[in-house]
């Protein structure tokens, strides 16, 4: 694909790292991907595939205590900023400043990310006023404006409940909120409709793109349901054992998913338009995720895949290859499974 | 009673008293359950689905006793029992198990799977020997695909799939007519969750189980249900046949939810969006409660409570407009 402009986020040779009782266990190995201001890339996996740690990483929260060594590159393009700033270069003051301002996180349960004993209005203020240094006042009228920008219902009374007043779907509002005060360029939103029901799912995945569309941000958005990708993202990465296996537009990879596992777990999707119809087996995925700390030999996904051919699958790790249209696929026997017009690979665009 | 019923309710209540002041005066109620008559048939998966708040995890205790009605009536198989103490009670117990969302805070960690899964039969069978026992649990423990050996382990050695299995096989234990599955794969992973889906499917034939099936997830309720009720702030709104009610939803609220799912097919469709949240079921809205987010509500909405009305071969359902062309996200 090409890109007019750098893209608001570039990760590079991204790996995550443990350790503990003297063992190291890699948990991300070499991800990569690009996101460009407006867009939204979906990061897709089964638990434990290593997308939250990927967004912790790269935020810069996988602290001391967790004893995690990260490495790679994460190029922050922002708005105000000439030259791209190494998220992973930078020490930790300057990092601080840029969370929250330049790039910002939203997380599954808002109950977590707000303080208690706090009245929402001040929560949101206290964000302004540590960014931009606002008197009082001032910042507990941009509260006021950005609880009206995100849809909570008489904003004004709003500032002052505290969150176990509010519903499930008005505190993710609220977190929002305080996440777009600084209006960032990168938002990273981790599974921020997981636990709501579907009609206020609805109304946040509405929210979040009406807000991008006015700021042009770029979002990370973290999701295990195919679903709820195929209503927010514009391109999709697949995520299994630690690696990127499968990255695409949206559309094509939901309509034609090309590495086994991606086409996998799209089949044992429940189907709505096939509800009440008389019950065929949905279909499986043998086995489960490997262990980071024992993964299979070759392709992570080999023991469970029924394309395997031992000899190949499990002599060595698949690169992800560049095929057209932006598409990347991880898979050893790409050349056997896919079409070849599909395959070749389109010129590489520096 | 036709002898195909495993269990009906009559206008069952459940509310939960709401305390104020030092006196702890009942001063109001949450009416969790306001009015619930609905029967399940022998044999048959009975979906039931709604947000939460709507009362559906509660209709699910209270038809296992586990919290005894403020009124109305529940009739497990031909005998009354809402009225019944836990002793009347022990007898039926056997007869009816609950799985839930997550297996694990339901196993003890300190007990061995096998001690667990033989925990219920020590009470309902106490005469049962305890390797007659042990037989028993092996043989569930294998039907739901899992191998004699891990009767000795513990339940943090398995994984969230496993654990969901376990919890199965130590329903199934005591061999059940009737089963409650609450939120049982909601928990899961799309993968997973298609394994425990076709397991559930395959047991409820082999034992001719009747199953209410809780959850809030539409599609999952697609694939296994035979009929759907929705639930709304403790009443039920609709029911119907899975397939009729997918594709002629004739309730402004299932058509609401139905088109709230998000699904890989269906990009940038109509989208009826409902506002706000469910409301508060200590002082639900006046007549129909859903008319406070109703798209289609009318002034006359707010005078009395639709009742459930037939719709067609067994659908039923309860609003005042039912000359409404409601959406089907599937319609054909």
């Amino acid at each position: 694909m090409t890109l007019s402009h750098p893209p608001a986020l570039a990760v590079r040779d991204l790996c995550v790292t443990f350790q503990r009782n003297g063992c190291e266990t890699r948990v991300i190995h070499d991800i990569d991907f690009e996101i460009a201001a407006g867009e939204t890339l979906a990061l897709v996996g089964e638990s434990g595939s290593g997308k939250s740690v990927t967004s912790m990483a790269l935020m810069r929260l996988l602290g001391r205590q967790s004893r995690a060594a990260v490495t790679g590159q994460v190029a922050l393009h922002a708005a105000t900023e000439r030259e791209p700033i190494d998220l992973l270069q930078i020490d930790d003051a300057r990092m601080r400043q840029l969370r929250g301002r330049r790039i910002a996180m939203i997380f599954q349960e808002p109950l977590t990310a707000l303080n208690p004993v706090h009245r929402v209005g001040d929560q949101i203020a206290e964000v302004v006023r540590f960014h931009s240094g606002s008197p009082r006042r001032q910042a507990r009228a941009q509260a006021l404006a950005l609880l009206e920008q995100v849809g909570i219902p008489e904003p004004s009374s709003r500032l002052d409940s505290y969150p176990h007043e509010l519903s499930g779907g008005m505190r993710q509002r609220v977190v929002i909120a305080m996440a777009l005060a600084m209006e960032p360029d990168v938002l990273i939103a981790d599974e921020p409709t997981t636990a709501l029901d579907v009609t206020v799912q609805a109304q946040i995945l509405t929210l979040l793109k009406t807000l991008q569309r006015d700021t042009g941000m770029a979002m990370l958005f973290i999701t295990h349901d195919f679903g709820v990708v195929s209503e927010v993202a514009d391109r999709v990465a697949v995520m299994y054992a630690g690696r990127i296996v499968e990255e695409g537009d949206v559309e094509a990879v939901l309509a034609r998913p090309l590495m086994p596992y991606t086409a996998g777990l799209l089949a044992s999707v429940p189907r709505l338009e096939r509800a009440g119809l008389p019950g065929e087996r949905l279909a499986t995925i043998a086995g489960r995720v490997p262990d980071p700390a024992s993964l299979p030999a070759g392709c992570s996904f080999q023991p469970r895949c029924t394309f395997a051919v031992p000899g190949t699958c499990d002599s060595a790790v698949p690169a992800l290859a560049s095929l057209k249209a932006g598409r990347r696929v991880r898979c050893t026997r790409a050349h056997e499974l896919i079409p070849a017009e599909e395959l070749s690979p389109c010129p590489q665009t520096s | 009673m036709p002898a195909d019923v495993m269990i009906e309710t009559v206008a069952l209540k459940k509310h939960f008293p709401v305390r104020k002041g030092i006196l702890q005066r009942e001063a109001k109620a949450v009416r969790a359950l306001d009015g619930i008559s609905l029967t399940i048939r022998r044999g048959e998966v009975l979906g039931l689905v709604g947000e939460s708040g709507s009362g559906k995890s509660t209709l699910g205790k209270t038809l296992m006793m586990q919290e005894p009605p403020t009124s109305g009536q529940i009739v497990f198989g031909d005998t009354e029992i809402s009225r019944f103490s836990e002793r009347l009670l022990k007898p039926f117990r056997r007869r009816m198990q609950m799985i839930f969302q997550d297996p694990f805070s339901s196993l003890n960690p300190r007990m061995s799977v096998g001690d667990s899964l033989t925990m219920p039969l020590r009470f309902q069978a106490p005469d049962m020997s305890a390797s007659a026992r042990l037989d028993k649990a092996r043989q569930v423990i294998e039907t739901v695909g899992l191998s004699g050996d891990i009767l000795e382990r513990f339940p943090h050695e398995f994984s969230g799939g496993q654990r969901q299995r376990i919890g199965i096989a130590r329903a199934l234990i005591t061999d059940p007519e009737f089963i409650v599955a609450d939120e049982a794969v909601s928990a899961l992973d799309v993968s997973v969750q298609a394994q425990v889906l076709n397991l559930l499917t395959e047991i409820r034939h082999r034992w001719q189980l009747t199953m209410l099936f809780v959850t809030h997830d539409l599609a999952v309720v697609g694939h296994i249900a035979d009929r759907v009720a929705v639930m709304y702030l403790g009443k039920i709104v609709e029911v119907a046949p899975t397939r009729e009610l997918f594709t002629r939803p004739r309730h402004p609220y299932t058509e609401a939810l139905m088109s709230a799912v998000p699904t890989p097919e269906r990009r940038a469709h109509q989208r009826i969006m409902l506002e706000g949240d469910i409301p508060s079921p200590i002082s639900p809205p006046s007549g129909c409660a859903f008319r406070t987010r109703c798209p289609y509500a009318k002034p006359a909405c707010a005078d009395s409570a639709p009742p459930l009305d037939v719709r067609g071969t067994g659908h039923y359902a309860a609003c005042h407009r039912p000359e409404l062309e409601l959406a089907s996200p599937i319609a054909t």
